[in-house]
């Protein structure tokens, strides 16, 4: 699945990551925390092959990014599904399109039928909206239709950068049901987040083990919740 | 990024799901039509200009080779004589079709632009001259020179070299001049898609980032990019040359009687010449955005 292992990560001269060393189990829950500033980001950026490491080895479904082109990192995307903080949509399409996105790229638009599309847009919440304009969208709606778009090719990992950092707790809430809900589905998720509150709240749902940046290492945050 | 025949078909093909991914970006698409057109519309006056001067090379290289000149120099009371002499020498001469002398009728006609049609051509010092037309095999001009010298004393033959030549040459460099701004058209529309493709490429950074993000390669974001440029460059060069050819069409025709410039335009199957400008348009917008992209994509990674 995703293995990291001595791997440092080095920008403008200063160590951000050192020594981080990693392996997702499959269909396993993890909170990846710490302060502002941490290296949260670059963790989860390595994870999915954004950023190469300057030291050690990152294997993503068993390839080593440092032999992947770029092509190489794209087609390994497709089995890693993102969402990000400041989610980015193509504006000019409608919303069910920014989902249907990562098929489209692939060919396998077609395989997709209404239904399939249309149940992951039930399942989001956003049946209403599929034929509006991204710009048009709340920043919750945003945040659902990017674990939608992160979902649709039905990849093993789900990596989510402070998927609530810009919703209110309601909302949070919800966003944090629909993780549960895919880590029962066998997922593989990754939430990276300064919310303690959000990772109490996960307390009662589901086993999770939570992982903590400090001083540039990766360290299990106390027993699993 | 290197393109097989099959990834060419494709492209060419289309996707329409693809296509859709890149925002239409109205003011790029516009110029880059408006430029093709106006390109193409040149291409066609420059092909024209090519194709005209290689009629006006070949024409004055093979017709006027096969013509030559005798002027009888002599006075009055002997030019008949010499006339029947000079022809009796190119009736003996191999190499030689035809030969005859032109009437007074012709030699006025001839002179008319520069004295009139009313002169009197017995009035004048002009010369007698002899029309000869080779056969294919064509005759020894300076073996006939020879001999004319000899027998014939007043005869001098012309065959058309001594002026024909810089003519031809200067024909054949129109005709270099002609491709060489097709050639420069072609590279001006190259460099106007470079620029444009650059311009769209990197007002759609955000765009690029998201499609990556989602699992785009390079070459899927690439020929989004690719065909949308080939598209309107092969649009706007067909209307360009379009109008080109309209215009060429409406230029006065050619007659025998005219001078070079009325010939300018196509002739027989050279109308089918300008079709190729939208293809060879499409063709070099193509290959820009290609290089452009790939560029472009490097630097956005």
């Amino acid at each position: 699945m995703i293995e990291l292992e001595n791997v440092a990560y080095s920008y403008g001269g200063g160590e951000l990551l050192s020594d981080i060393s990693i392996k997702l189990a499959p269909g396993s829950f993890y909170f990846l925390t710490g302060p502002s500033g941490a290296g949260k980001t670059t963790l989860l950026k390595l994870c999915y092959g954004a950023l190469l490491p300057t030291a050690g080895q990152v294997r993503i479904m068993g390839n080593d990014v440092r032999n992947l082109d770029r092509d190489g990192v794209a087609m390994m995307r497709r089995n890693v599904g993102v969402v990000h903080q400041d989610v980015k949509f193509l504006d000019h399409l409608p919303v069910a399109d920014n989902i249907a996105l990562p098929l489209t790229v692939s060919g396998r638009q077609n395989e997709a039928g209404g239904a399939d599309l249309g149940e992951l847009l039930a399942w989001v919440g956003l049946n209403h909206r599929s034929a509006g304009l991204p710009p048009e969208l709340s920043g919750g709606e945003r945040q659902r239709a990017a674990l939608a778009r992160a979902v649709i090719m039905s990849p093993d990992v789900v990596l989510a950068d402070e998927p609530t950092g810009n919703v209110d707790w309601e909302m949070s809430q919800r966003l944090l049901k629909l993780l549960i809900e895919l880590n029962k589905m066998g997922k593989t998720v990754l939430i990276a987040t300064h919310d303690l509150s959000l990772i109490r709240a996960a307390k009662s749902e589901v086993q999770a083990r939570v992982l903590r940046i400090s001083n540039r290492r990766l360290q299990l945050a106390g027993a699993d919740l | 990024m290197k393109f097989t025949v099959s990834e060419m078909r494709s492209l060419l093909a289309g996707d329409k799901q693809a296509d859709r991914v890149v925002p239409p970006s109205g003011f790029t698409a516009q110029l880059t039509l408006f430029a093709a057109a106006a390109m193409a519309f040149l291409a066609v006056f420059a092909l024209a200009l090519s194709l005209a001067s290689g009629r006006l090379a070949a024409r004055w290289g093979d017709e006027l080779a096969r013509t030559s000149t005798i002027r009888i120099v002599a006075p009055v009371g002997e030019r008949a004589i010499q006339t029947d002499a000079a022809l009796r020498v190119l009736e003996t001469t191999a190499g030689v079709e035809t030969a005859r002398a032109l009437t007074d009728a012709e030699q006025q006609a001839l002179l008319s632009p520069w004295f009139g049609s009313g002169i009197d051509l017995r009035s004048l010092p002009v010369p007698r001259l002899i029309e000869v037309v080779e056969n294919p095999s064509g005759f020894d001009a300076e073996g006939l020179r020879l001999r004319l010298a000899a027998e014939v004393p007043a005869a001098f033959l012309d065959d058309h070299t001594r002026w024909r030549a810089p003519l031809v040459q200067a024909a054949n460099r129109l005709r270099l001049l002609g491709w060489v701004a097709i050639i420069l058209i072609g590279a001006a529309v190259g460099a106007m898609v470079t620029l444009a493709a650059n311009a769209a490429l990197a007002a759609n950074a955000q765009v690029v980032a998201v499609l990556r993000l989602v699992g785009a390669t390079d070459r899927y974001i690439a020929e989004a990019f690719i065909r949308r440029f080939t598209i309107r460059a092969f649009i706007g060069a067909a209307v360009g040359m379009i109008f080109g050819m309209l215009a060429v069409l409406l230029l006065p025709s050619a007659s025998d009687d005219a001078g070079f410039l009325t010939g300018l335009g196509f002739q027989g199957v050279g109308w089918l010449a300008p079709l190729l400008i939208p293809v060879v348009a499409g063709g070099v917008a193509l290959i820009a955005t290609r290089i452009a992209s790939r560029k472009a994509l490097e630097a956005l990674s």
